[in-house]
């Protein structure tokens, strides 16, 4: 999807606005789909939660569409780049591809999900396609994600790295850990952190005692960039300049891109401790409306284009749910699996094999 | 023939699967140059270069880190603790992601986490830990403790080639005490969840690991003049516990003194005497008992080290009871 045939945008059409950013027309459709493939595959995991088909908490990354799908599309899938989302990276992971049905699987604990029910939500990964799924504990990644990048220069591959952080995972220790061993090593590793305003509850005010998080990148060597997360070219332009950095030799980049989480920490929370006003402000600045103006008024895209994009958005999310509604769980005993290579299966306890 | 003690045995090994196999390199604190605390890795960086034997900033979070994601992708990365009692600070991402990533995502991470553990050195509260009981429980790891120079470096040889992740538990009071011949040439593997009959006996069996493994055949040597033969069981791996072993010597001796340098509360010796009452139930001839560690932090003057680690005499005192029970 991410590789097309070269277009040139005069010819296409006529009266268009340059694109930025060294971007090709359709790879300004296939950001737009991207991000609206994200946002309608939650809406349908709504749905499903709804339903009680989801068996355990739904994360939304609505209005932070733009944030994961304009970084991800910076990285190179053709050379090998690995991303490590957040919970909210969904757009990410897709870029990377990871399938909707591979999601809606996960979310619903299905025996064919690719951690075979084992692990919840986004958290899965395939090396090979580029993304290196998280665990719950923030931070943890910053420093596997350097292991990785290790792994790329030891063998003197021009691969780059990608891990996502936010204004709450800062905070931890392991974050500290990871990236300063990735500074001192110079690795080819892009953070980015995603300024999205809230750590479940806690405002950022409470998080740090800095402005803006990428006044941390002075603390650790390492160069600092900033954009808007809910404009996706500046997304991308910014981490491109991130992930070129990191393949050329000059070591790790933090970026920060600002957004906000106009939903709660998950499906549950209601979010009594953001101000009404707070939102409604972020909602006149949605990602996806603001990039479909541009796409419109710039001449990029015509709104035969954009309809047919969400159509194919839909399709594929509709059969996605057909086929894997109604797939069975996993069967019990495959709990005791794969612990260790040796021995490949663990114990059944004595009190299961009484009559 | 040549000698080597239990350090240098560590060091061969590592020296030799770094040599077989490109995949392995090693990552820690002052392991470059300097050749590590112990000089374990002493003259490594000059022999294998700077990007196999990676000197990183004191963050045990980001060597365990570093390590399962480099050994994602195809690596073998054997971290080094400068002394065990830091392996606490990276607790969490070694127990959350490294022993649970086959598990919830089918992702290989064969490393190698090894360090100095143990007391009877002086060392205090923080440089003397036996902590291999947080990890014991752990599913996801493997755990070992060489006693002799021979498994020290067939454990470490083995816990490279492993396809997962292993805690190697080195004893400091041993990496200069204990020295074998080693033929040079010889390709020394110690099978991972083996234990070792470390001495024969008839009347009592004594369960044990590292250290304690040569105060209780010390305390067999006292017994035996005595009338009491003793079988040492020397576990070498803790986890997975080699359970047929502990089983058939205390089927056969009916006697089971469980022998540690840990603490007493959580520590391993109460899972073994658990093993031992469910399988042994109707064997036994006296109660299972414990000696280990009186359970405090570990304190550094040599009268309160000595008076709260188990020493021979204790061990010796401890069978006598349950030889007359």
């Amino acid at each position: 999807m991410r590789s097309g045939e070269p277009t040139d945008p005069v010819t296409a059409t006529p009266n268009a606005a340059a694109i930025p950013a060294g971007l090709r027309r359709e790879q300004l459709h296939e950001l737009y789909y991207w991000m609206r493939l994200t946002r309608s595959l939650e809406e349908k995991l709504v749905n499903l939660y709804r339903q009680t088909k989801v068996i355990g908490g739904l994360f939304r990354s609505l209005g932070q569409e733009a944030d994961a799908v304009g970084s991800a599309f910076a990285l190179d899938r053709s050379k090998g780049d690995i991303l490590s989302p957040l919970i909210r990276n969904l757009g990410s992971m897709l870029v990377q591809g990871a399938t909707p049905i591979e999601v809606l699987r996960q979310y619903m604990a299905k025996a064919q999900s690719p951690t075979r029910g084992r692990e919840l939500n986004i958290h899965f990964n395939d090396l090979e396609r580029g993304f290196l799924g998280q665990i719950s504990h923030l931070g943890d990644m910053v420093p596997v994600m350097a292991g990785v990048c290790l792994s790329f220069r030891m063998r003197k591959q021009d691969r780059v790295g990608m891990v996502y952080i936010g204004d709450g995972a800062m905070s931890t220790g392991a974050f500290h850990e990871g990236i300063n061993f990735a500074a001192v090593q110079k690795l080819p590793l892009v953070i980015i952190c995603e300024n999205n305003g809230y750590a479940y509850s806690t405002p950022m005010s409470r998080q740090t005692a800095v402005q803006f998080l990428v006044e941390k990148a002075a603390g650790y060597g390492v160069a600092g960039e900033q954009a808007d997360g809910n404009d996706v070219l500046a997304v991308y332009e910014t981490t491109k300049r991130a992930v070129d950095r990191a393949r050329a030799g000059g070591g790790v980049t933090l970026v920060e891109l600002i957004t906000y989480r106009r939903k709660g920490h998950a499906e549950h929370d209601n979010q009594s401790y953001v101000p009404k006003e707070e939102i409604e402000a972020w909602e006149a600045r949605d990602p996806i409306d603001r990039y479909t103006r541009r796409l419109l008024e710039s001449g990029w895209a015509t709104a035969a284009d954009v309809d047919a994009l969400d159509a194919r958005v839909t399709d594929e999310i509709d059969r996605a749910v057909a086929i894997c509604e109604h797939e069975p769980l996993p069967e019990p005993l495959t709990a005791l699996d794969g612990v260790l290579a040796d021995p490949p299966t663990a114990e059944l306890e004595w009190y299961r094999r009484l009559p | 023939m040549s000698e080597v003690t239990y350090l240098e045995a560590i060091r061969d090994g590592l020296r030799e699967e770094l040599e077989r196999d490109e995949r392995v390199f090693m990552l820690g604190e002052d392991i470059g140059g300097y050749g590590g605390a112990f000089k374990v890795t002493d003259g490594f960086q000059a022999r294998f270069g700077a990007e196999r034997i990676i000197e990183t900033p004191i963050a045990e979070t980001a060597i365990i880190g570093a390590a399962a994601g480099a050994a994602h992708m195809g690596f073998r990365p054997v971290c080094e603790m400068q002394f065990i009692d830091f392996l606490s600070c990276g607790y969490s991402i070694l127990t959350n992601y490294v022993a649970t990533a086959r598990y919830r995502a089918d992702l290989k991470t064969p490393i190698v986490i090894r360090g100095p553990s143990g007391g009877y050195v002086r060392g205090g509260p923080f440089h003397s830990q036996n902590p291999e009981a947080s990890y014991v429980h752990t599913p996801g790891l493997k755990v070992v403790a060489p006693a002799t120079a021979r498994d020290a470096k067939g454990l470490i040889k083995a816990a490279i080639r492993d396809d997962d992740p292993v805690l190697y538990f080195e004893h400091k009071y041993l990496y200069r005490r204990i020295k074998e011949h080693l033929p040079a040439g010889e390709e020394i593997l110690t099978p991972i969840g083996k234990a070792r009959t470390a001495r024969e006996g008839k009347h009592l069996t004594i369960i044990t690991y590292s250290a304690t493994v040569w105060k209780s055949l010390e305390a067999a040597d006292i017994l035996d003049r005595e009338g009491v033969s003793v079988e040492v069981i020397d576990l070498r791996t803790l986890l997975p516990l080699d359970a047929d072993a502990i089983v058939a010597s205390v089927r056969k001796t009916s006697r089971a003194l469980v022998v540690h340098e840990d603490t007493r509360t959580g520590g391993l010796a109460g899972e073994i005497a658990a093993l031992i009452n469910e399988r042994c139930f109707e064997w036994l001839d006296a109660p299972v008992r414990r000696v280990c560690a009186h359970d405090v932090p570990l304190p550094y003057a040599p009268t309160l080290e000595d008076f709260v680690l188990p020493q021979t005499d204790d061990i010796v005192k401890a069978a006598r009871w349950m030889a007359a029970y």
